[in-house]
């Protein structure tokens, strides 16, 4: 933990103003990146998760009040004019999509957009040389016969194909950082495996630190070293993968690895959580998981909880009772919100 | 991508052949010109001269007979018969649509120039004064007849002329009738005078929808996934405006103008009717009053190929601009 | 601790009450204020148009003895050379031209539904016959084919509807076709076909109403596209005929006396002006209330 960090974000708020009101998408978040790191962010959509990451990029709408501080390599990002940006942005931290059918523009070749991203950086690098480096990108990130695909059209690709060249522009110009935002959600099973391993592979090359945003914690067990759990716009626990997975300390985090299957533990049930997050319009006092918390009690939805730490190093989270959870299965928590008679909670 | 061309010029001939029988019919159902001079004409005809007027115009044959005799004719290059048998359709007709054809294609190139210019502003500047302005001139300008803008650019003229004391800006007919010193410079000078308003004012009423369109179709791009990707590569903003943005908004712009062809020839007529230009809208109107058939087909034959031709040309443009698009 | 949640969660569920698709359409068309306030001024337009008559003075046929004379309490609008008055002229003429437009719109709406939720519906060779044939009438130069159309009506308002509608019916058409392409995958029309309901009342009962947005909003702006057409029409001398009157006859009539009678000019024209500009407005509103994806960030 005594590496530099690359990016530090702290106390970042979001707010859109719309017509019924003003939505706080993200509600003061904190959260270091070390060199080389990975971190994951984990949470339902509507989050802030996404938000978080765009106002990073300096991407979200005109509209989207941000406030706080973004600090890339000890720079203030927050602020820095569209030109300014332009700098940062593909250079320094780069971004993968959720979406790969859209990502990319129909009109120009896959090649053509990698090399424009190497030459908006490299003012020198002849359009030859360019194309030579295109075709090694898309070497490294798996596409196959590169000479020849690099005179492709979007929409000649397939979806993992199209993923795999939006990595390749994010690697061109060796970021320091990769934020990819759910780079897997939209494809299909098969080909997301394959696409996390392009990523990884992309990353091992360049040596950039990974910013990896998922709603699925099977992703960040493999792939993160540490993780951070969003709910309602702010981070609700945060810790190391063993942390989160073995100790979780704060209800939610547990009711999300109760509903993940486990092939470690076959005779364990699938428990979901009951209800939906709230709406970010109007949001009212209290912690914003009370209505969907086994353990609510009248504290709740008086004061929200703060991130606090648990008593081991690096592992916080934001819950009045996270001492109860020490030990706890999600089985045990969450089975007695649905059962009505007692006994059952404790089976199997 | 030059087979394409020619499999799209192949299909587009059955198509003007369906048009020129469906412009037969319409015609056939405006007017009878046998009645019409046996009615009106003073003296009263006599039924010999009736018949007679009635087989010089086809008109004792039936329907399908009249229309493959007219179109046989035009490939000896025969419009057809006038009512009036002074007249020679063919000759009038070329000339005129010369002047139509130089006004509409002046009009539609300056529309697009403004319409891209106000439309992509617009969508960069989204509920900006500017973009509320151009909005609601817009919206103006699409409430606003096309005779009636005309008249009052017209008017507009004349009081700049008065105001000058010398004429500025021209406001009757295509051309002066005779010029003082008759050279090349000169009389092209003089055309050019002679087409600002009325190119002006068929311009305006077709940048109004076109901006509006031109708008929509920016935004959309604007808030695409892929404007996205190039801002998050670092490109300039110029370079993602121009480069991404414009050149992929463009693309619908090119159907819907070339759409619109069929409309601008529609509109000059009224324009040409308020500047008082003897162009091809005259030469319609003039044949719809006279009930003169024949004039009322070569014009929707000439419109209806300027409509295609001008398709023809949106089509190739498309399949140059979206790769999407295949030539097989 | 199990009662205190699920209370919670159905108290937080149930604050937001649910309103019917119609309830949420008025109230987001109430909230485009440009829109409420079109209709309201459109509205005094039709009143002055068709009560308006009854109550003036002059009738729009009358001649008084008072020939050119500038607007004045007596002659609002002025008069024209022969002595008519311009107020009940454009009266008049409002009228007669927005029966044109009403009559327009609602016609080619019912032709271009029909036919475009028929070839949907069926698809194969019948959508591309009349969907080529839709095609083909969008490419006529509507205004030069009206004219040489309605240069046989002789003046007659509802002929100078239906020619006009007879030329833009293909727009709707092709509006109803995509809707009704979309929708008759979907699981309420399979519902329907396995409950053994007819083609026809497939296509009227369950795929028409579905259309209802786009083709209401289509229906509005068409009012307007028809107002402008009549007017052109009756400019060029093809419309409505004297003794009768439009606003384009009217305009068509002042427009050489611009500089000197120049009332004659504008009055017509700014109420074809006001009133497309109104109908437009509303169309737009409508498009905002219909179209929910389209909700905007305010600034």
């Amino acid at each position: 933990m005594t590496e530099p960090k690359v990016l530090e974000v702290a106390d970042l708020t979001v707010e859109f103003p719309t017509e019924d009101g003003v939505v706080r998408a993200v509600r003061g978040v904190s959260w270091t990146l070390g060199a080389g790191e990975t971190l994951g962010i984990v949470g339902e959509s509507g989050s802030g998760k996404s938000v978080t990451s765009l106002a990073v990029m300096g991407l979200l709408p005109a509209a989207a009040r941000v406030r706080g501080s973004v600090r890339f390599a000890g720079r203030e990002l927050l602020g820095l004019s569209e030109e300014a940006l332009s700098d940062v942005r593909g250079q320094g931290i780069s971004m993968i999509f959720q979406d790969p059918m859209t990502s990319l523009n129909p009109v120009y070749t896959a090649g053509h957009q990698i090399i424009e991203t190497l030459r908006a950086h490299r003012r020198g690098m002849s359009r030859q040389a360019a194309r030579e480096r295109a075709v090694e990108l898309l070497d490294i990130v798996g596409i196959p016969s590169p000479a020849q695909r690099v005179d492709s059209y979007p929409h000649e690709l397939s979806g993992g194909m199209r993923q795999r060249i939006v990595i390749a522009i994010a690697i061109a110009n060796d970021p320091e950082v990769i934020i990819a935002d759910e780079p897997t959600t939209a494809l299909d099973v098969t080909v997301q495996a394959q696409v996390l391993e392009a990523l990884e592979r992309a990353t091992d090359e360049t040596g950039a630190a990974l910013l990896l945003i998922t709603h699925d914690l099977g992703v960040i067990a493999g792939h993160a070293d540490r993780v951070g759990i969003m709910y309602a716009g702010k981070l609700v626990e945060t810790g190391t993968v063993e942390d989160i997975f073995y100790t979780p300390r704060m209800p939610y985090t547990l009711g999300l690895l109760g509903s993940l299957p486990r092939m470690d533990r076959p005779e364990g049930r699938l428990t979901p959580i009951a209800g939906s997050p709230p709406s970010l319009l109007n949001l009212p006092p209290g912690c914003p998981f009370t209505p969907r918390c086994p353990l609510a009690a009248d504290v709740c939805d008086a004061t929200e909880p703060p991130l606090i730490g648990t008593g081991r190093p690096g592992h916080d989270a934001a819950c009045h009772f996270h001492d109860r959870l020490v030990d706890a299965a999600a089985g045990e928590v969450f089975a007695t919100t649905s059962a009505d008679a007692g006994g059952e909670g404790s089976a199997p | 991508m030059l087979a394409y061309a020619v499999r799209r010029i192949a299909v587009s001939i059955p198509v003007l052949l369906v048009s020129t029988f469906v412009g037969f019919v319409i015609t056939s159902l405006s007017g009878d010109p046998v009645k019409n001079f046996a009615t009106s004409a003073s003296p009263p005809p006599t039924q010999g001269a009736i018949d007679a007027y009635a087989r010089r115009l086809h008109w004792d044959e039936p329907l399908l007979e009249r229309y493959w005799i007219w179109l046989t004719g035009l490939f000896r290059g025969d419009f057809g018969p006038s009512v009036n048998p002074g007249r020679d359709l063919g000759a009038d007709m070329w000339t005129r649509f010369g002047v139509t054809l130089r006004l509409i294609t002046a009009a539609i190139v300056l529309a697009l120039i403004l319409a891209v210019v106000v439309g992509v502003i617009s969508a960069i500047r989204q509920y900006s004064k500017l973009d509320y302005t151009t909005t609601f001139l817009g919206f103006l300008f699409l409430a606003m007849p096309a005779f009636w803008l005309a008249v009052l650019l017209k008017e507009a003229g004349i009081w700049v002329n008065e105001q000058a004391g010398t004429t500025i800006f021209y406001t009757i007919g295509e051309h002066s009738p005779f010029l003082e010193v008759d050279t090349a410079w000169n009389r092209f000078t003089d055309t050019i005078g002679h087409m600002i308003l009325p190119t002006i004012s068929l311009a305006l009423i077709n940048f109004a929808s076109w901006s509006r369109y031109q708008r929509g179709s920016m935004l959309e791009v604007l808030n695409s996934d892929y404007i996205r990707l190039a801002r998050a590569k670092g490109l300039r903003p110029r370079t993602v405006l121009i480069r991404h943005a414009l050149r992929t908004a463009l693309i619908p712009l090119v159907t819907i103008s070339a759409i619109d062809v069929a409309q601008i020839m529609g509109g000059a007529v009224l324009t040409e009717t308020v500047f008082q230009w003897h162009g091809f809208g005259e030469f319609l109107v003039r044949s719809i009053n006279e009930v003169d058939v024949y004039g009322v087909l070569a014009w929707l034959l000439l419109a209806g190929t300027v409509v295609i031709v001008f398709n023809l040309v949106a089509d190739l443009l498309y399949a140059v601009l979206d790769p999407r698009i295949r030539y097989d | 601790m199990t009662d205190t949640a699920a209370r919670r969660a159905a108290e937080r569920e149930f604050t937001v009450r649910e309103r019917t698709q119609l309830q949420l359409t008025v109230r987001r068309f109430l909230r485009h204020r440009l829109a409420v306030a079109s209709l309201f001024v459109l509205i005094l337009v039709v009143v002055f148009a068709f009560v308006g008559p009854l109550l003036w003075r002059y009738d729009y046929a009358q001649f008084t003895p008072d020939n050119s004379v500038a607007p004045s309490l007596k002659h609002p609008f002025g008069t024209t050379e022969d002595g008519k008055d311009e107020l009940a002229l454009v009266m008049r003429g409002t009228q007669q031209s927005v029966k044109v437009a009403v009559l327009t719109a609602v016609a080619a709406t019912a032709i271009g539904a029909v036919w475009g939720a028929i070839a949907g519906f069926y698809r194969g060779l019948v959508d591309a016959l009349l969907m080529r044939f839709a095609d083909l009438v969008l490419t006529l130069p509507l205004l030069a084919v009206a004219a040489v159309l309605a240069g046989n009506t002789r003046g007659s308002w509802w002929l100078i509807a239906i020619v006009i509608a007879g030329l833009q019916w293909a727009i709707v058409s092709r509006i109803v076709r995509g809707v009704v392409l979309s929708l008759r995958e979907k699981e309420f029309i399979e519902a329907a076909r396995a409950l053994g309901a007819s083609d026809t009342r497939i296509i009227f009962r369950h795929l028409l109403p579905n259309a209802i947005g786009p083709v209401i909003v289509n229906a509005t702006i068409l009012v307007a596209v028809a107002i402008l057409y009549e007017t052109a029409l009756s400019f060029l001398g093809f419309g409505i005929k004297a003794p009768d009157t439009s606003l384009g006859l009217l305009v068509n009539n002042a427009r050489t006396a611009v500089d000197t009678r120049p009332w004659l000019f504008y009055f017509p024209g700014l109420f074809i002006i006001v009133i497309a500009l109104t109908i437009n407005f509303i169309g737009d509103g409508l498009r905002d209330a219909f179209d929910p994806r389209q909700q905007r960030i305010r600034q």
